[in-house]
């Protein structure tokens, strides 16, 4: 919505400062998105009356013009055929500017001195009127500021209007909360040219029919037309708009197209109502039936697209076919033309869910539907069609037909809401006296009686957000102000709600995973289908992004292509996230994961080291177990056929670390990852062991072990026989090749011995050892590698 | 005392003042393994040789001459050490290690921005008594539309455009359904805050994208007012910006809250003057809040004349955009690796 400052000061009898006023309609919730002030380039531009006018000497299209402009006359040539003696003109002097930064400077023209520029409207900004220069129609003093004498210079606010304040969209609405503000109130300023006499109001129908200077009005759609008045105008001349109509149009970005259209925006944007004309000539019957649209019904609307028409939608018809769209858009027939001489004028009330659902089915939305759709004010329908016939006449000229009629066949009853002076305190926190509250909801237009300790609020019918006792808090904390309520943090109790386990879980997750070196990767959960569980979207952007992910790792690889084609060989990231899983008739199963990709350089590039190795599955091993030991209690990993697997407690497969396919370029190190779910929780909080005081024994000890014997297998069976005494072994080499048998390896271990209280004995140690080497090999036939 | 064990005892004496005299003629590092092999030798060192004929001795002899002879070997260990220490920079074969060179450096990872905004909003709450509360992405309509009082049908329903996943269920296009979920779960006193991944339908662009993270917060008890949201939400701001933020409520709609409020913060690029980035206003809106709309309560079976609370809703991203300075909302989808670089020392 945009609102022009000068329209706005006119509705409040005040001039209004444009940046107060950008603050006070912030802070009224009428957001100001934008403040575009208008021809303010003008402030050069004086009045110049022309006194005389000669040829030039020199040039049979120029013309030698004496102009006062306050002070001494001034001697201008101009190229204008329509210069004459005693009009009036925008003047430019010596040393003024244009709006587009030209500067006016004391030139020689074909050899006679120029002191100046009488302007067109075109040069000014004002119109496209080329025919010559712009004279004005005005009693201002030569040398008067052009901004002084035309009320063109004005501010134009873009306001965001929210959707429960659709008495916003007009400048009525607005002037009237800045009006709670300044307590000043709303009047409809006088329309320029209006006849001395008022219309006629318009005659209440009996029931849904009626007539509107011989033509006959019926509402037939009752529920989607609550109210439809009209008039019939007559002698009407169409024609181009006044100046001050065009300048208050154009002060919104409204582009003027002639009198009678000009007229009706005026009023939509003036009081919020749409207003349409029908050419009468073309109606036929002439009459008006609103109805619903009948099966395969088709119309040509205002910008000339035949649209087919079906019976969801409310139509305005003649006797015979639709010739308009209830609420959203008139027909291109009975659209007002230069020969149109009588019009019948609509101002109607119509149902917001049925304009609603009528628009849609359309797939359009108009300034109308748009106002009609959130609920204008059915309580002034009368009094804006007056204003409008009043406006016609005084642009448009014409009489009124008999007189206008009002079709309101069910009454909308007023809303009444009781409003307690305890609730407002419980809400708001501080008491607001009686008195506040009682001007407030005045100032805005509501009714207000006291009755013991509430008030009987009536609300107007141009507020249809105000339903609930809550709403008119709401309107009070809003003009008395958000700012004037204190903010001191008052006690409180502590919530019931404990912290979400998976929350720790993600945070120590996140710790454990960054310390490895990954950075954390954020991946839309919307990708193509992967996974025939996966759930489906609707309505998706695209067919690449309509289905919900099943894993984590796709989206992480397409990552990682991204920085390879960037060039960058380095990758490690990782993901918390949710995935899904279809289920029939209910919400998608979800599940927290984790995953994390790595290639490149297992680390940053040293001199004392010039060819770093590159990650390998064992790095993603080891990003997969710090996961898993922070994230799932219980959970195994052992191999499976592609990399490693997973298990959960239960023997679920829930997590795998693998190499991973993908559109690798041939100077990328390989792809390695891992992905599992995470549980509620890994390792709890360590009870810590007493520390040994006694001193270890370390043997190493290599064994050949023959291809497809896996090292933890003959780690079990070594733990198991060297007793007690072997307080751990781990794996510190492994070696192929000659003169080993093919396919098998030397894994080379160091043992750890200790007894907790005690040195131990040598022989102790070697006994154990022993044992463990005799039940290896008995088991596996593993023996010693011969040095 | 007498016999052998004296004897012993000079011999002992004269064995270490000559190796205290030959440790500090020595030079080079050679020299000094030579004496320490020549003394303390395992095998043939001279002083190993008398602590390993001791057991013969008797035990009177035996103590005497083992003291005296540890007292000599760690007086000559000592001396050696010293000796080698004072020898280590000077010698050739270990030159002085150039400094300037680069550490040897490991891999570190970074948090994300979204992740470092989230966790320090959470925090922040954390500090007023919220907890972390969490719940599903796919919703129902009920749960993300109805229940929150937005009329069926009504244009403010436009303000979302939401993903559908067909029979009433769609992805959440707010955080607001947890609300929800947190009052049917407990009863008051409740006050969470409630992060999450939310979807509309917007296509991805400079300052939208189709799934974005949102923190909501809820405070439900008797008593809970309007000045209690002001409060919360100012020591929050002056918290996350800084002591000396100015901070404002303005007007504003969601169906769900009544009052509404936006909390704008004075503009974090101009201060207040009026730049592009707040358009001109000198304000940048942070976040909207309000009071729990009396509709929600009935929904979910709060009495709402003896309950009141305020919630309020934040985008991550955004406040991530601005406070680091990302020009592109994408960038945090990406995954540069150059981007995430960035923040490996500022979480
Ligand atoms: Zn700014």
């Amino acid at each position: 919505m945009n609102a022009s400052l000068r329209w706005l000061s006119d509705l409040l009898g005040v001039e209004l400062d444009a940046a107060l006023t950008r603050d006070r309609l912030t802070m009224l919730g009428a957001g100001v998105e934008a403040l575009e002030p208008l021809h303010g380039g003008l402030g050069d531009i004086v009045i110049g009356e022309v006194l005389e006018v000669r040829r030039h000497p020199n040039a049979d299209r120029l013309t030698l013009c004496l102009v006062d402009a306050g002070g001494q006359a001034k001697r201008v040539v101009c190229g204008a055929a329509n210069v004459a003696a005693g009009r009036r003109y925008p003047f430019a002097p010596v040393g003024a500017r244009l709006p587009e930064g030209l500067m006016i400077e004391r030139r020689t023209i074909r050899g006679e001195v120029s002191e100046g520029m009488l302007c067109s409207a075109r040069e000014l900004g004002l119109g496209d009127d080329q025919e010559g220069i712009l004279e004005l129609d005005t009693a201002a003093a030569p040398g008067t500021r052009l901004l002084d004498a035309l009320p063109i210079a004005d501010t134009r606010f873009v306001l965001e209007i929210t959707p429960n304040r659709p008495d916003l969209l007009s400048h009525q609405g607005i002037a009237r909360d800045l009006g709670a503000v300044l307590m000043r109130a709303v009047k409809l300023p006088v329309i320029p040219g209006a006849p001395a006499q008022r219309p006629p109001r318009a005659a209440r129908a009996r029931g849904a029919r009626g007539d509107a200077g011989g033509v006959p009005i019926a509402v037939e759609d009752v529920s989607g037309c609550r109210r439809y008045t009209a008039a019939v105008l007559r002698g009407v001349g169409v024609g181009p708009s006044p100046a001050w109509l065009r300048n208050r149009l154009a002060a919104i970005g409204a582009r003027s197209v002639n009198n009678v259209v000009d007229a009706t925006n005026y009023i939509l944007f003036e009081v919020g109502q749409p207003i349409h004309a029908f050419d009468l000539a073309k109606l036929r019957g002439p009459a008006i039936v609103v109805r619903r649209a009948r099966a395969g019904e088709a119309l040509t609307t205002l910008d000339g697209v035949r649209r087919r028409l079906d019976p969801s939608m409310t139509v305005i018809a003649d006797a015979e076919v639709a010739t308009g769209v209830a609420g959203v858009m008139g027909g291109a027939e009975s659209e007002v033309s230069a020969a149109t001489t009588d019009v019948l004028l609509e101002c109607a009330y119509f149902d917001p869910r049925q304009n609603r659902a009528t628009r849609r089915a359309m797939g359009m939305s108009t300034e109308a539907s748009y106002r009609f759709e959130r609920g204008i004010d059915h309580d002034a329908t009368p009094e804006y069609l007056g204003r409008a016939i009043e406006l016609l006449l005084a642009v448009a000229g014409g009489h009124v037909d008999g007189v206008p009629v009002d079709v309101y066949p069910d009454p909308i009853p007023p809303t009444t809401v009781f409003l307690r002076d305890r609730r407002i305190a419980d809400i708001l926190g501080v008491e607001i006296p009686r008195g506040e509250t009682e001007r407030v909801l005045t100032a805005l237009g509501c009714v207000v009686a006291p009755k013991h300790e509430r008030l009987a609020v009536q609300v107007p019918a141009a507020r249809p957000d105000l339903t609930r006792e809550i709403d008119l808090i709401e309107e009070v904390a809003r003009i008395v102000g958000y700012d004037r309520f204190p903010d001191d943090m008052r006690p409180y109790r502590i919530g019931v709600v404990p912290d979400a386990p998976s929350e720790r879980v993600a945070a120590r997750l996140r710790r454990a995973l960054t310390a490895l070196g990954l950075h954390e990767a954020m991946t839309s959960p919307l990708g193509p289908r992967a996974d025939p569980r996966s759930p489906e979207v609707l309505n998706p952007l695209s067919r690449e992004e309509a289905f919900l992910r099943s894993e984590l790792l796709p989206g992480l690889v397409r990552r990682v292509e991204h920085n390879w084609r960037l060039m960058q060989r380095d990758v490690r990231l990782f993901e918390i996230g949710t995935v899904f899983e279809r289920r029939e008739g209910e919400l998608p199963a979800e599940e927290m994961r984790v995953a994390g990709v790595l290639t490149g350089a297992r680390r940053p590039p040293h001199w004392s080291e010039p060819a770093t190795p590159d990650l390998d599955l064992f790095d993603a091993v080891a990003g997969l177990e710090a996961a898993v030991a922070v994230a799932l209690a219980g959970a195994v990993l052992e191999p499976g056929s592609v990399g490693l697997v997973v298990r959960d407690a239960g023997g679920r497969a829930v997590g795998r670390a693998a190499e991973l396919a993908a559109d690798r370029p041939a100077w990328a190190a390989p792809l390695v990852g891992f992905e599992v779910a995470v549980g509620t929780g890994g390792a709890p909080a360590p009870r810590v062991r007493p520390l040994p005081k006694s001193p270890a024994v370390e043997r190493d000890i290599a064994l050949v072990l023959p291809a497809g014997l896996r090292a933890a297998d003959v780690e079990t069976v070594l733990r198991s026989a060297a007793g007690p005494l072997l307080e751990r072994l781990w794996p510190f080499d492994e070696y192929r090749g000659a003169p080993l048998p093919a396919g098998s390896r030397s894994v080379a271990w160091r043992l750890v011995f200790r007894a907790p209280e005690r040195t131990l004995r040598e022989v102790e140690v070697e006994a154990a050892l022993q044992r463990a080497l005799t039940e290896v090999e008995a088991r596996y036939g593993v023996r010693r590698r011969a040095s | 005392m007498s016999g052998p064990s004296a004897e012993q005892l000079a011999a002992l004496a004269a064995l270490r003042a000559e190796a205290e005299a030959r440790v500090r003629a020595a030079r080079g590092r050679d020299a000094l393994q030579q004496l320490r092999t020549d003394y303390l030798g395992r095998k043939a060192g001279r002083l190993t040789a008398i602590l390993k004929g001791l057991p013969a001795l008797d035990p009177d002899a035996r103590r005497a001459v083992g003291e005296a002879a540890n007292a000599a070997k760690a007086a000559i260990e000592t001396l050696l050490e010293a000796a080698e220490r004072a020898l280590a920079p000077a010698g050739s074969e270990a030159p002085r290690p150039d400094l300037t060179m680069p550490a040897r450096r490991q891999w570190r990872g970074a948090l994300h921005p979204v992740t470092l905004v989230v966790d320090e909003v959470c925090a922040i709450f954390g500090e007023l008594g919220f907890t972390r509360y969490v719940g599903p992405e796919a919703e129902t309509e009920r749960n993300n539309f109805t229940a929150l009082n937005f009329p069926p049908e009504h244009p403010s329903l436009e303000m979302h455009d939401t993903f559908y996943l067909g029979e009433g269920m769609l992805l959440r296009t707010h955080t607001s359904p947890l609300q929800i979920r947190v009052m049917e779960a407990y009863r008051p006193p409740i006050r969470v805050t409630m992060p999450g991944m939310c979807y509309r339908r917007d296509p991805f662009d400079p300052s939208h994208a189709p799934a974005f993270s949102q923190v909501e917060a809820l405070a439900v008890d008797e008593g809970i007012t309007f000045v209690d949201l002001k409060a919360s939400l100012t020591y929050f701001a002056r918290r996350f910006f800084g002591p000396s933020v100015r901070v404002r409520f303005r007007p504003s709609f969601f169906p769900f809250t009544e009052p509404s409020a936006d909390m704008e913060v004075e503009c974090l690029i101009c201060h207040g003057t009026g730049c592009p980035a707040c358009k001109g206003s000198g304000w940048m809106e942070i976040l909207g809040a309000g009071m729990v709309d009396p509709n929600v309560f009935e929904a979910v079976g709060v009495d709402p004349e003896r309950y009141t609370g305020w919630a309020f809703g934040m985008g991550p991203h955004r406040m991530a955009m601005l406070r680091y300075g990302v020009p592109d909302i994408r960038v945090l989808f990406e995954g540069d690796m150059r981007f995430h670089d960035q923040f490996v020392d500022g979480g």
